[in-house]
């Protein structure tokens, strides 16, 4: 197909083909050869995925799902969750085509219209928030087309609808944030926004049904009749996309309507102002930022506390990655808060909380590892420098380990006045998982920039896989083990296999 | 057995990637001495650099630094070497001082000797009003002022450069081959790589000419006009010698077929 240059269509394309080769880049790792792996790979998780909601949804389905409130209640809040989910992804984009520079210096020097490059990119955003949304819901959506007839297709136009929607409000969310913080700032608070949007409704929720109904089941606010009852009625415009969802065509329409007008409108609105804040965002990168004004003073320090200092000093002033673990502290909240109210219980009840610091411990420590060991700005500094190398790595896990103590300590304490037990299980399993997921990052190590933070995966996806399969495989072990349970052995076995595999696939495993 | 007299000697190494890259290679450079590694794109000059700092490691032969074998005793070579590449390897979210104190520490140098030194290199390099501001907006001709002053800041007895002119303004340009002859006359050898003729032609004491991993010429400049012509200028030398190889190569692969 041919377009005439520097119109919409002629963007859109050249758009699509970058994207296209970077998501098939990011999932090969750049190995064309892995492309029929890649489509085996994602048709078996996309059986599994199906499978999965089929026991999930299937029960539900045969006993008839009817449009009445409490049923628009919970697609409702469920479709809320996934909303929010978009929201946080549709933001970070919008971000990134304001800050991205790969090729806007190249188009703002050339005679083409900055506003059809800003369409453009807001509309691919849209496009690409729909298929996050799609991956996550579309088993659902297609089990209950198979069991409940093909009226269920409608859910996916109000699920375009809502990545519109989440689209065009992170655009008016950007853009205000250059208005009030400007270009300096926007970047950091629509990063923390993101993060706590993506994390926030979930982990509020939670946190309302721990303080209300004393358990950390999410929908149990969504089933609760008083709840329900406070609801607005059936005919109040809240429930239009859920009763579009349903098969109501009109509803579909309606939703449809407002989510295309919502992105077209704030495409009109912020495409005056993209080349302005977008030139703006570039001069950020020549700002420099003062630290203290006091007397220099070197301190006497070790090797290994120089290297450990340095981590952290960089940690410590990389707002995008306090902004990630600022998520990673957040979904601790829940775990925390049900330990505060459950206080004096009986020692069961803290059990549901240890599988989720275990998988946290293990999630946070993979992202800190790879900072610390593969995201290395200066690596050349550090070969060439007389520390053995040894030092070195065992130097940025202690730096690692310490970060992750900090987080978890305070928990493990509040636990430890309940159950000492407890307290011990969730410590160990924490330090354990924590342990493998910086084994894996250190078997897979490659050296790259620390910017390079968001694409770690391409480096590897088998350290991203092994890595969250040992969290669970640990977090299963340690809920296992605490429930003096004798199958907590299959878990551990399962981690221990996950981390044998990983070790013989990296380029460490192989060279032995 | 490695002569201490001679800042580095390269015997017999070898490396490869997915083709050979440095052949067998054999140098020599004195204590003190200005030596210019010159040679086309893909010659093998960065490969030899990063195999001396130890960031690579040779497939066979030895390379020794003041008479210490970097294969035997890495750290104690590691301790005299200091080695800036074309990109400058600084830290975005640290100050200078907080850059210097870092190497300094990896370096072991006693704090308080550091931070003096670390002062008058920061002067030196015209790094002063800037020296408290995080490197992350600097300018590239601003980054590599960081990265020697690093270099710099332990007092190392050998001082290896790849292209450590590559952008830089004809100011900073100045600035950095000053501080190299400076360090030169204080006695530190040092060993750089350009495709600067001119920078090589003025500052060198001895220079050397790579070509698909082979040391194809070495000596001053008059000795090396000498092979063609007293008027020659070294542009015209290192095209010839680059030229007369690429001939050799060509002749070689049409005997092999």
């Amino acid at each position: 197909m041919n377009f005439a240059p520097a119109t919409m269509p002629w963007f859109a394309a050249h758009e699509w083909r970058l994207m296209w080769r970077d998501g098939i880049a990011m999932m090969t790792g750049g190995y064309p050869a892995r492309r029929i792996a890649l489509i085996i790979g994602l048709v078996i998780a996309a059986v599994l995925m199906h499978l999965l909601a089929n026991a999930i949804v299937a029960p539900w389905a045969a006993a008839g799902v009817v449009p009445d409130k409490p049923t628009l209640v919970i697609i409702t809040g469920t479709g809320f969750l996934f909303w929010t989910v978009m929201l946080s992804q549709a933001l970070e984009s919008v971000t990134r085509a304001y800050y991205g520079r790969s090729d806007l210096d190249l188009i703002f020097s050339s005679p083409a219209s900055s506003r059809a490059v800003f369409a453009v990119r807001t509309g691919i955003t849209a496009l690409t928030t729909l298929l996050l949304a799609c991956l996550l819901a579309s088993p659902i959506i297609d089990v209950l087309t198979f069991h409940d007839g093909p009226r269920w297709l409608l859910a996916y136009p109000v699920l375009a609808a809502l990545s519109a929607l989440s689209t065009a409000l992170a655009v008016l969310i950007t853009v205000g944030l250059f208005r009030l913080a400007g270009p300096k700032r926007t970047r950091l608070i629509s990063q923390i926004i993101a993060a706590v949007v993506g994390a926030g409704f979930v982990i509020g929720i939670q946190a309302v049904a721990i303080l209300h109904f004393g358990n950390m089941n999410r929908f149990a606010v969504l089933q609760d009749s008083s709840f329900v009852a406070a609801m607005p009625d059936l005919g109040n415009l809240i429930w239009a996309p859920a009763k579009a969802a349903f098969g109501d065509w009109m509803s579909m329409l309606g939703v449809v309507a407002v989510g295309a007008a919502a992105l077209a409108g704030a495409i009109v609105f912020a495409s005056s102002s993209f080349g302005r804040y977008a030139i703006a965002a570039a001069g950020v990168s020549h700002i420099r930022v003062s630290q203290h004004r006091g007397a220099v003073k070197f301190r006497p320090r070790s090797q290994k506390q120089q290297l450990r200092i340095k981590e952290w000093k960089l940690l410590a002033r990389d707002p995008w990655l306090l902004s990630q673990t600022l998520m990673q502290v957040l979904y601790l909240v829940p775990p925390a808060l049900y330990l505060w109210i459950s206080y004096g219980q009986t020692a069961g009840t803290y059990v549901v909380v240890i599988p989720v610091l275990v998988m946290a411990a293990g999630q946070l420590s993979g992202g800190l590892s790879w900072l610390a060991i593969s995201g290395e700005d200066a690596h050349d500094l550090v070969v060439t420098a007389p520390v053995s190398p040894f030092a070195v790595l065992t130097a940025k896990i202690e730096a690692v380990a310490v970060v992750i103590a900090i987080v978890f300590t305070p928990i493990v304490l509040l636990m430890l006045f309940a159950s000492a037990n407890l307290a011990l299980i969730t410590a160990l399993f924490a330090a354990v998982s924590s342990g493998s997921a910086t084994a894996i990052q250190l078997w897979f190590r490659v050296p790259m920039r620390r910017a390079m933070f968001r694409r770690r995966q391409v480096a590897s996806r088998v350290s991203t896989i092994s890595e969250a399969l040992s969290s669970v495989f640990w977090a299963g072990t340690a809920v296992l083990v605490a429930g003096d349970q004798w199958f907590a052995v299959l878990p551990a076995t399962l981690a221990v296999v996950t981390l044998f595999v990983a070790w013989l696939l990296s380029p460490r495993g192989k060279r032995v | 057995m490695s002569d201490p007299a001679f800042a580095l000697e390269i015997e017999g190494v070898t490396k490869s990637f997915d083709r050979p890259v440095v052949k067998d290679l054999n140098l020599r450079v004195k204590g003190g001495e200005f030596y210019a590694l010159l040679g086309p794109n893909g010659a093998g000059k960065t490969t030899i650099l990063r195999m001396v700092a130890g960031l690579l490691q040779p497939e066979a032969g030895n390379i020794s630094v003041f008479g210490i074998d970097t294969r035997k005793d890495p750290l104690r070579a590691k301790s005299v070497i200091a080695w800036v590449s074309d990109e400058p390897m600084v830290y975005d979210r640290l100050t200078p001082y907080e850059y210097l104190e870092f190497v300094a520490g990896l370096w072991n140098i006693d704090a308080r000797r550091a931070q003096v030194h670390s002062t008058e290199l920061i002067e030196w390099l015209g790094l002063a009003p800037h020296a408290r501001e995080r490197c992350g907006g600097f300018s590239k001709g601003m980054l590599q002022k960081v990265a020697l002053a690093g270099a710099l800041v332990h007092d190392p007895k050998l001082i290896i450069l790849d292209e450590p002119l590559t952008g830089l303004d004809a100011g900073s340009a100045r600035q950095v081959k000053q501080v190299l002859l400076d360090k030169v006359r204080q006695g530190v050898t040092v060993i750089m790589t350009t495709h600067i003729l001119e920078v090589a032609e003025r500052m060198a004491e001895r220079i050397g000419v790579i070509n698909h991993g082979k040391l194809v010429a070495e000596g001053t400049l008059t000795e090396l006009r000498k092979k063609l012509g007293a008027e020659s200028t070294l542009e015209e030398i290192f095209l010839d010698l680059v030229a007369q190889k690429e001939m050799d190569v060509e002749t070689a692969v049409d005997a092999a077929a």
